[in-house]
């Protein structure tokens, strides 16, 4: 034990940086006015001087034009303007049908699910045993009727990157809208939309140590997509509400902090914590693919004991990780993404999901690779299942 | 640091007692699966001179909540008589522990079922028991009350969450008065499957659910 709580669940939320708060700051206590037209008063031009600032930082670490990319409550919202803006501005035109993969995040499956009751089709698309999308499945199943093809850059859970660039190619080629949820993914891994044919891109700020609460969606010039969110004309009219000024700064400023060299970093506690729990637990499992995976995660299955068991022992020597049980989950269903790449009930409630970000160190690596050989020895020697690994542990 | 469990379900999760395996025990069952997110195997050896549990053990794949019971389980049955042992509900296996998270009722109601499980496995291989019975509509309701509804830690028979069951030809069917799209109906389905198709003449398990 550090004596210090060790947090690796950085997909799910970052500790904020000093700097990001720094940054905020003024948009709180003196800069706090709506944003108004270059017509307003000083301060709220001032506010929208630095909503136009941080629109642009961001977009343009996109590749993209500042008009092309408006902000959001987080990845959530931006996934569901995303589909519904673009099912509810294209339906009339052809007959609903829209693809996303099997592993989405739920903002784009309970999206799809939910135009499934208005009457969408919804394909479902089959993932490998490392969680990518066939792109030959893909252009198989798109027909005359499809408007919208959602998939993701990376997976949530189990971090395998998908090929958008050869994905968006049959899009384009197809004439349907193309659409990625990149909320982990950005900036980390470059997504340039300039070389990239996608039409639509979700990010946040909640997974790069910038504030919750603020997230944006690229919406390619042209893109035919309708209002979702009601009310005022902010956000090119595409998105009502007063704009979270301080968020915006916030996000761009998260932004800007990214650095080469700490992915870098980042995959080098990844490699490390992965390579030795694969050599030095026996019967664990890497979910997801080796290399082509998000720099930050690693997704390990140890057979034999469940999730919940494992991440409460981890709680209590002060590591904070997530697990595809069951038991962690709230709608006690295990995770979808294991079940989707082939993986059994055993599989997907074994499975742990470390997520490192830029307060972890090589030390926390180590730490909790003890930590876990232990836990998960004295697990086992509880558990009914896989009686003859005495074997293999000597 | 926060836990969403008692002290002593803490206690029992990180300590917990009688756990392993008998050689030749009297009487073994193992319940759950994988499938269902736990599993609990139990082991007794009985003196028959007394009719007592003269030594119990269990292992368990699962979580906290499933392991502090099965851990307390094996306490509170220790010396007690069969049908003693027999009667010890899952109320007080979950008193002894201080309470337990209404969302974990179901992974621990297993422990307790397996140790009766394990009493019923001893009595039949002792000619113990009587004949097998035809599984009936009262027979299905009886085991709904071990399938417990995640929203409220109560049974679905209690909660009136079964609205009709169905026997015919070896088909059970299931009503269940949540919607399909629910967030437990998914849970609830894999419970009831787990408690209605071991029935010895059940061949096809249905379990529908209300609109």
């Amino acid at each position: 034990m550090l004596g210090r709580v060790v947090y690796l669940d950085n997909a799910a939320a970052t500790r904020l940086d000093e700097r990001v708060l720094e940054a905020v700051r003024p948009y709180f206590f003196d800069t706090y006015a709506v944003a108004t037209s270059e017509f307003g008063y000083s301060q709220g031009i001032e506010a929208r001087e630095a909503l136009d600032g941080a629109r642009e930082a961001i977009a343009s670490a996109l590749g993209a034009a500042p008009e092309e990319f408006i902000f959001t409550s987080g990845s959530t919202e931006s996934s569901n303007i995303a589909l519904k803006g673009v099912a509810l501005a294209l339906d009339k035109k052809k007959d609903k049908h829209i693809i996303v993969s099997k592993i989405e995040d739920f903002p784009v499956l309970h999206s799809s699910q939910a135009l499934e009751k208005q009457g969408f089709q919804v394909t479902y698309l089959d993932v490998d045993g490392d969680g990518f999308v066939d792109l030959d499945k893909l252009r198989d199943s798109m027909t005359n009727e499809t408007i919208l093809v959602s998939i993701q850059h990376a997976n949530q859970e189990i971090g395998t990157i998908q090929d958008i660039e050869g994905i968006g190619h049959i899009c384009r080629e197809k004439g349907v809208l193309f659409h990625t949820d990149a909320t982990h993914t950005f900036p980390w891994v470059p997504l340039d939309v300039k070389r990239i044919p996608v039409d639509l891109v979700t990010v946040s700020a909640h997974t790069i140590h910038g504030p919750k609460g603020i997230g944006g969606l690229y919406i390619r010039q042209g893109t035919q997509i309708a209002k979702w969110v009601d009310g005022g004309f902010q956000e090119f009219n595409l998105r009502a509400g007063l704009e979270n000024i301080a968020g915006a700064v916030g996000f761009a400023k998260a932004v800007e902090l990214i650095t080469p060299e700490e992915t870098k970093r980042l995959q080098e506690m990844r490699d490390r914590l992965i390579d030795r729990i694969l050599a030095e637990i026996p019967n664990s499992t890497l979910n997801g693919h080796r290399w082509r995976r998000l720099p930050q995660n690693a997704n390990i299955t140890f057979h034999f004991v469940e999730g919940e068991s494992m991440t409460l022992h981890l709680d209590m020597r002060g590591f904070a990780v997530s697990t595809g049980s069951a038991c962690f989950s709230r709608s006690l269903e295990g995770s979808h993404v294991i079940f989707g790449i082939g993986g059994d009930h055993e599989r997907t409630h074994g499975s742990i999901r470390f997520t490192f970000g830029r307060y972890n160190t090589m030390e926390d690596v180590d730490a909790v690779v003890q930590a876990l050989a232990e836990i998960v020895k004295e697990l086992r020697s509880i558990s009914p299942l896989g009686k003859n690994r005495e074997k293999e542990e000597g | 640091m926060r836990f969403p469990y008692s002290e002593t379900v803490l206690e029992h999760f990180r300590h917990p007692r009688n756990v392993g395996k008998i050689e030749n025990p009297d009487g073994k069952a193992t319940e759950g699966s994988p499938a269902c997110g736990d599993m609990v195997a139990v082991y007794i050896k009985v003196d028959p001179k007394t009719n007592t549990i003269a030594d119990i053990k269990f292992e368990s794949y699962g979580c906290a909540s499933n392991i502090a019971t099965g851990s307390i389980i094996t306490e509170l049955a220790k010396g007690k008589t069969l049908d003693e042992a027999k009667n010890i509900s899952w109320k007080e296996a979950s008193e002894a522990l201080g309470g337990l998270p209404k969302l974990k009722v179901h992974c621990s109601v297993l422990a307790v079922e397996g140790l009766r499980s394990a009493i019923q496995n001893y009595e039949e291989r002792h000619g113990l028991v009587k004949e097998q019975k035809p599984t009936t509509v009262e027979v299905v309701r009886q085991r709904l009350k071990k399938v417990i509804n995640p929203l409220t830690g109560l049974n679905v028979v209690r909660t009136n969450l079964v609205k009709d069951i169905e026997i015919k030809d070896g088909t059970v069917r299931v009503l269940v008065d949540v919607p399909q799209d629910h967030q437990f109906a998914h849970a609830i389905k894999e419970d009831i499957t787990e408690r209605i198709e071991p029935l010895w003449d059940v061949k096809k398990l249905v379990v529908e659910f209300t609109e």
